[in-house]
């Protein structure tokens, strides 16, 4: 086992996959940010790269499109190289102008103003699945509350065939996955296949809603869409699947994650029990605590110095979202999950520039409509064991979480 | 000090004492102005401290500048009288200015 201070600082790696298993990954980002915050990892399983572990580093890199590229073709937005045959064309792996162009026809669906015509329905939804959760046995909160009500949640944005909604969370898991023995796929082929099934399924509603009168539903926006009329149907697709994917595992893992936060901060949890109106603030700082994308990688297009180091033109860049969160030159007391925090948005899980996260007030307010929901009907909910967590030093998530709720 | 004034989307209105210097961003958030969230701190990198700048001033603010174009162009219901209230410096001349904030921050 590696111990974080005795390590040499270059044979420091904390992409390996272990880590994040095992939750162990912040000492090691602790000395970085410390010794050595623009750190290059010569050796790893996805092979060299610069790490960049503190919040303003990290805000330099993601506000610098030019120097720094999300363009598939050099690699794309995680640590692991985009394969180039599995390639649908996402603009949040393009760069401007063309990633604009087309973020600019998804935001308006994603924006507030949209999203409160769904919010009778999600409370609906998500009230009736609390209501059926069993008392005083042990179940799964992962499966039961996470994946159920983002799942509902995104097959009532798409109004995706309601009985088949658990193929969502099957085709984000893969879209997301390191095919590797025991994974939901185990090679890249396999991966490939799902995600040609994922196409032909979203390929015939676009096509039904395309030919339907215009309604209020994500797809149905987009088939519609003025903006979107001539776009190629490639680009329908990729639209369409990176919602689902941007859309699923984050929210899913925010839910698991403040469940398991407010809980480890049973004081914090009175807070909130005392004061609901704490909802939107807990919910950005659970949002901050799980940073449920650890990371974000971009490609150097130039050569470019940041914090006394060059990086080179064509590295690997990987800012650490997770580290830049416990930052204390720029959040106060990082290492405590404060529900009522100032400024608790201030924070780096939806990253910054041009590519922030554009369903941010989205899952925000998933998040709010269930706790909102959970607050009025459960006194107490007990952990009754650890999480299992996901292996990934990508999604930040839970595969597992034991629960019992009083009978 | 200069006077600025914030219209909300429901038309209430309030005016802020803004020291020179200061960006008007940073002038509503120590105020706890509701409607500018400014995620980013005042980085030019998140949008969510967007304003619709009077159009009578907007011959002394001025236009917004490449990167916050870029972000603007992100923005709900952004306008060519739209600006980053965290890419406004305050100064003497602008005593007076008067914004509108949008429906809400995206
Ligand atoms: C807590 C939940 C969420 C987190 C932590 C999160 C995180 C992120 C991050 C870090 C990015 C920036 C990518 C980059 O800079 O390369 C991003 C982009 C994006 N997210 Fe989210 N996200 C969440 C929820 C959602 C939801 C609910 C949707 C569905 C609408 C969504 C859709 C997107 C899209 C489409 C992009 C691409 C934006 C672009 O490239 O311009 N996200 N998200
Ligand atoms: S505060 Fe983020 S852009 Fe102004």
């Amino acid at each position: 086992m590696i111990d974080p201070q005795s390590i040499p600082i270059d044979k420091i790696d904390v992409s390996a996959l272990e880590l994040w298993r095992e939750n162990r990954h912040l000492p090691l980002f602790e000395r970085l940010r410390r010794e050595d915050p623009v750190h290059w990892c010569a050796e790893s399983m996805f092979g060299p790269y610069w790490s960049i572990t503190r919040f303003d580093d990290i805000l330099a890199v993601d506000t610098n499109h030019q120097a720094f590229s999300s363009e598939a073709e050099l690699g794309g937005i995680a640590i692991l190289d985009a394969r180039q045959d599995l390639r649908l064309p996402m603009f949040i792996a393009m760069d401007p102008p063309k990633h604009d162009a087309q973020r600019k026809v998804v935001s308006p669906i994603v924006a507030p103003a949209s999203l409160a015509d769904f919010e009778p329905i999600i409370r609906e939804r998500a009230g009736r699945i609390l209501d059926a959760l069993p008392r005083g046995e042990t179940f799964d909160w992962v499966d039961r509350v996470s994946i159920e009500l983002t799942t509902q949640m995104l097959a009532t944005l798409f109004d995706f065939p309601f009985e088949d909604r658990r193929k969502l969370t099957y085709w984000s898991d893969v879209a997301t996955v390191i095919p590797q023995p025991g994974a939901i796929v185990e090679t890249d082929d396999e991966k490939v296949a799902v995600l040609m099934e994922c196409l032909r399924e979203f390929t015939t509603l676009l096509l039904d809603r395309a030919a339907a009168p215009p309604k209020n539903d994500l797809i149905s926006m987009l088939a519609h869409g003025q903006a979107t009329q001539n776009m190629p149907p490639e680009e329908f697709l990729g639209n369409i699947v990176l919602l689902i994917v941007g859309g699923n595992d984050t929210t899913r893992n925010s839910i698991t994650g403040s469940l398991l936060a407010l809980s480890e901060n049973p004081e914090q949890f009175a807070k909130l029990r005392a004061d609901p109106s704490l909802i939107p603030s807990m919910v950005s700082e659970t949002i901050r605590w799980q940073t449920p994308l650890a990371h974000m990688r971009r490609t150097a297009t130039q050569d470019v110095e940041l914090g006394g180091k060059t990086i080179r033109k064509g590295d690997k860049v990987v800012m650490w979202y997770i580290s830049g969160n416990r930052d204390e030159t720029a959040i106060d007391q990082p290492d405590r999950y404060i529900i009522d925090r100032e400024r608790p948005r201030h924070h780096l899980s939806f990253g910054f520039g041009v590519h922030r996260c554009v369903g941010n007030r989205l899952a925000e307010m998933q998040l709010r409509i269930v706790w909102e929901e959970i607050l009025g009907r459960f006194p107490r909910i007990e952990i009754m064991g650890d999480p299992l967590r996901v292996n990934s030093c990508f999604v930040r998530g839970y595969e597992s979480l034991p629960v019992r709720i009083p009978a | 000090m200069s006077r600025v004034t914030f219209i909300s989307p429901n038309g209430a209105m309030t005016i802020i004492e803004v020291p020179a210097g200061q960006s008007l961003m940073q002038a509503a958030v120590a105020r706890g102005l509701p409607g500018i969230d400014a995620d980013c701190g005042g980085a030019c990198a998140c949008a969510t401290c967007h304003v619709f700048v009077d159009p009578a001033w907007m011959g002394r603010i001025g236009l917004a500048g490449g990167m916050e174009q870029s972000m603007l162009g992100f923005a709900e219901g952004a306008a060519p009288n739209s600006r980053l209230a965290c890419q406004i410096k305050m100064s003497d001349g602008l005593d007076g200015l008067v914004v509108r904030l949008p429906e809400a921050q995206h």
